[in-house]
């Protein structure tokens, strides 16, 4: 009998996580209200609440997919995933305008530019301390340092080891994760509140995961501004890193 | 229609997403350069054209709004399905790589800002 219900609801996965999903909104909603005193939005609570979710599905099936590894909740995997993540993103774009868009350009390409250097830079230095010396290990950690699709396209490109290449997808979810939540928290200290700063910050964060859920939890109407330049931050740093860096790299160590 | 909202927002998506494709693809990553920035901006061009010749409807608005809104719980979808276990069992080097570059990008984002708002042509 449960294995029918199991399977019944493995055909409707889908169906089943806009509900669960729907359940995660509303208590949000009230612990938002009730503990919080509206403190702390809902979104963030609700996107947390997710993550610890997902730790927990992740400890409880050793899996790589969070909470959806656990058949009851598989389809929250379809609905988070990129596809419809993307949709919805693009969606967001309505509310935006497009002549603050055309005006803060440039801001958003400087700090993309500035964004992947910094973190490239930075990781490459912690790895360092941490008795990383050659070049390729450096390379691959800091690539990660940018986002967890930058440090495995770098790692492939020029030859690292599959543990190199899994300590830069966890460096990048690290990131990603340390981003959103920590995102609404420190909005009000960087002036995170219009849309110039979000562009700069989409640029300069990077990370598609961190940001738009970091802006949701934020504001929701800065999120079309911050995405519109983080989805060009993996493409530059899967550009730049494997080629231009990874030169420089070995210029520099060798 | 509500599903020629839809079909506007889906035809943006897709034309979007293959540019995106096709750039990497030129510049020989293996990755999306971009998609979702075009497909937004097609949008953006799109609906504001088709709004001045008079073709936009409140209904076909709603089709895009409702995606809109699903925002936040597909986002809420996303957190739980990441890898956090990995994240967090994954040593300190992962985790300091993780949060100080993201960290040290956080701080400079006034300053960035504030370059780029002073250069502006």
């Amino acid at each position: 009998m449960s294995e029918q219900i199991l399977g019944f609801l493995d055909k409707n996965a889908l169906i089943m996580a806009f509900l669960i999903v729907g359940l995660i909104m509303y208590s949000s909603t009230l612990i938002s209200r009730r503990l919080t005193k509206g403190k702390i939005p809902m979104p963030a609570i609700a996107i947390i609440l997710g993550l610890i979710m997902a730790y927990l599905g992740g400890m409880y099936t050793q899996g790589e997919k969070g909470i959806a590894d656990v058949r009851l909740f598989s389809g929250l995997a379809i609905m988070g995933g990129s596809m419809f993540r993307d949709f919805a993103i693009v969606a967001t774009a309505l509310g935006a305008s497009l002549l603050v868009i055309k005006k803060a350009g440039w801001a958003g390409a400087v700090s993309l530019c500035a964004g992947v250097t910094l973190s490239f830079v930075f990781g490459v230095w912690i790895a360092f301390l941490f008795g990383y010396k050659d070049v390729i290990s450096l390379t691959t950690i800091g690539a990660g340092a940018c986002t967890y699709i930058v440090g495995p396209v770098t790692g492939a490109a020029i030859g690292a080891s599959s543990d190199l290449i899994a300590l830069s997808i966890a460096t990048g979810v690290v990131k990603a994760i340390i981003v959103a939540i920590g995102t609404p928290v420190a909005a009000k200290y960087i002036g995170l509140n219009n849309p110039h700063t979000a562009m700069v910050f989409g640029g300069m964060m990077g990370t598609n995961t961190g940001v738009m859920a970091g802006l949701a939890a934020t504001d929701p109407s800065l999120v079309p501004y911050g995405a519109i330049t983080a989805t060009f931050y993996t493409g530059l740093g899967c550009l730049i890193c494997p080629s231009v860096f990874y030169l420089l790299m070995q210029g520099l160590f060798s | 229609m509500i599903i020629y909202g839809v079909a506007l927002l889906a035809f943006s998506f897709i034309v979007g997403q293959l540019l995106g494709e096709v750039l990497g693809k030129c510049i020989g990553v293996n990755a999306n350069v971009g998609g979702v920035g075009f497909a937004m901006l097609i949008l953006m061009l799109l609906s504001d054209w088709l709004h001045r010749k008079g073709r936009w409807s409140i209904t076909s608005n709603q089709g895009i709004q409702f995606w809109n809104q699903m925002y936040i719980p597909i986002i809420v979808a996303m957190a739980a399905t990441q890898n956090v276990r990995v994240a967090v069992s994954s040593g300190l080097v992962a985790i300091l790589v993780g949060i100080i570059p993201a960290v040290i990008c956080f701080v400079s984002i006034p300053w960035i800002a504030k370059f780029a708002k002073h250069r502006l042509p």
